[in-house]
């Protein structure tokens, strides 16, 4: 499976977590996902989206990148299949 | 450039129009949030007040206020007839809301507010103890005030441990084996836990935390901001801290109570008022008109409590059936007024100003709609999704008449709301 990588730096609570969400929409169960984003709600929201989903948070590290800014990474295994929340 | 002589009214006629202001607007039949037309909603109709953060006086508090206002504007430190009469004033205040509290009125003092009450609490507590240590423990979950007087002090003796916060389960209940590690580390010097929490409204477990700060020798101060007016009056604690918003009465009316036993003393100089806690003199009126609401809120308070509830458990029910939605709080150990929810994929900023603009008040602790841009401390420490969150606190029923039909109101464009606000990000169906 290739690993995808969602770039959602500079983008605001709720964008990071429905651009994770849209990248896990229909990726099979088992591929790695991984997130950077520099909200502060990222944070809090990306670790909550995978519990509700039940999806694995596997690591979350602070990074900086070449131009000295900081973001996070985030590495999200896509679990089984959700029932049809609606 | 400003006319001399020429001014305008503080209070322009397009303010007093606000629905909020009873000042020129009220019906002779009430004084209260009633149905009035909104001069700023972009949608003319009837106004729902979902957020007792700031609500109208209830109508007696006002009453009682406005006369006040003309009877008791001396300085109550004179000697002479005017300054005796502001006196007798303020003392009869202070007996009222003492004797509601459970305290005698030399313990309570009037001071500007309910967060300038918890700072002045524990830096008085850290003060009298400062031959046992600098360090101060509080409940994640606590109210800025104390998190952040917290970090101060430790910030700036360049110690870290002299401040710990301690962890909240995802209920926002406080974990009590942490709290006891807490506790036991050495040079704790006073531990802060609220009541109950007032953005989702979980109650803490006074009675396990005072055994346990009973047990150190550590005192403990209680925020019952969220929780006065609404439930019994907290009687384990050795610091009180409330505010008179909480119970239908004015801002500006915070109430900090020391009793004799506690060892308590203030930080800096001297001061000759309120019992020395404080060197802001407090205001005759507004602490009267505080006085008042607690008489009305106390007297009807069961039947609130119920009908609160009930009002809430609605509100619970129907959040949680808005698909991805996660209604976060004790389901049953909470306050009776409080109800919060987080919509996945969902702006919060976005959400209010859609419930707005249908004619809704709600608060949020979603980042967006704070100055920092950080999600509510609460949301965070329980681990529940902090974006699409609504807070909603019931104002008490003596100031919202219409409080059931707005809250039915509320419940028929919520799930809309929410779906319209998901479709302008594309998140639908996700």
């Amino acid at each position: 499976m290739t690993p995808v990588e969602v770039d959602a730096r500079g983008l605001r609570c709720p964008l990071p977590v429905i651009r994770l969400a849209a990248a896990a929409r229909g990726a099979a169960p088992g591929t790695v996902i991984t997130v950077l984003a520099t909200d502060p709600a990222a944070r809090h929201d990306v670790p909550a989206w995978c519990r509700m989903r039940r999806h694995e948070l596997r690591d979350v590290t602070d990074e900086v990148a070449g131009d000295g800014s900081t973001h996070q990474r985030f590495t999200v295994v896509v679990g089984e299949p959700a029932p049809v929340s609606d | 450039m400003p006319t001399q002589g020429a001014h305008l009214p503080v209070l322009t006629y397009f303010q007093r129009r606000k629905p909020y202001s009873s000042v020129a607007s009220a019906p002779v039949s009430g004084w209260g949030y009633r149905r009035r037309v909104s001069p700023t909603s972009a949608t003319p109709g009837p106004r729902a007040l979902l957020d007792a953060a700031g609500t109208p006086l209830l109508p007696a508090a006002r009453d009682t206020l406005l006369a006040a206002l003309d009877a008791g504007w001396a300085d109550p430190r004179r000697l002479h007839a005017e300054g005796r009469q502001a006196r007798a004033l303020l003392d009869r205040a202070r007996e009222v809301v003492a004797a509601g509290l459970g305290v005698r009125p030399p313990e309570l003092s009037f001071v500007p507010s309910g967060p300038v009450a918890l700072r002045a609490g524990c830096e008085g507590l850290m003060h009298a103890g400062r031959r046992r240590g600098k360090r101060l423990v509080a409940s994640a979950v606590e109210h800025s005030a104390v998190l952040t007087l917290g970090r101060h002090l430790a910030a700036a003796s360049g110690d870290p441990s002299l401040f710990e916060e301690v962890r909240v389960d995802a209920l926002g209940r406080v974990d009590l084996d942490a709290l006891e590690s807490a506790l036991a580390r050495p040079g704790t010097t006073a531990a802060a836990v609220q009541s109950a929490n007032g953005e989702v409204g979980t109650r803490q477990p006074l009675a396990a935390v005072d055994e346990r700060t009973r047990a150190r020798g550590v005192p403990l101060l209680v925020d019952a901001m969220a929780s006065l007016g609404r439930e019994p009056v907290p009687t384990s604690y050795d610091v009180l801290v409330g505010d008179a918003r909480s119970w239908g009465g004015p801002g500006g009316v915070g109430v900090l109570v020391v009793p004799e036993r506690t060892r308590w003393r203030r930080a800096g100089p001297v001061s000759e008022l309120e019992g020395g806690r404080t060197d802001a003199e407090p205001v005759v009126a507004l602490a009267l008109a505080a006085a008042e609401a607690w008489q009305q809120t106390e007297a009807t308070r069961a039947a609130e409590h119920a009908r609160a509830a009930s009002l809430v458990a609605r509100i619970r029910a129907a959040a949680a059936a808005i698909p991805d939605t996660e209604v976060v709080g004790d389901p049953r150990d909470r306050l009776p007024h409080v109800v919060t929810f987080s919509c996945l994929y969902v702006d919060g900023e976005a959400l209010v100003t859609e419930l707005d603009r249908r004619g809704f008040a709600v608060a949020s602790g979603s980042a967006c709609t704070s100055s920092t841009l950080e999600p509510s401390h609460v949301l965070a420490a329980m681990g529940v999704l902090t974006h699409g969150n609504v807070r909603v606190t019931l104002p008490l029923e003596g100031v919202a008449p219409d409080r059931e039909a707005d809250v039915e109101r509320f419940l028929a464009v919520l799930p809309d709301a929410v779906a319209t606000v998901r479709a302008q990000l594309g998140a639908a169906g996700l």
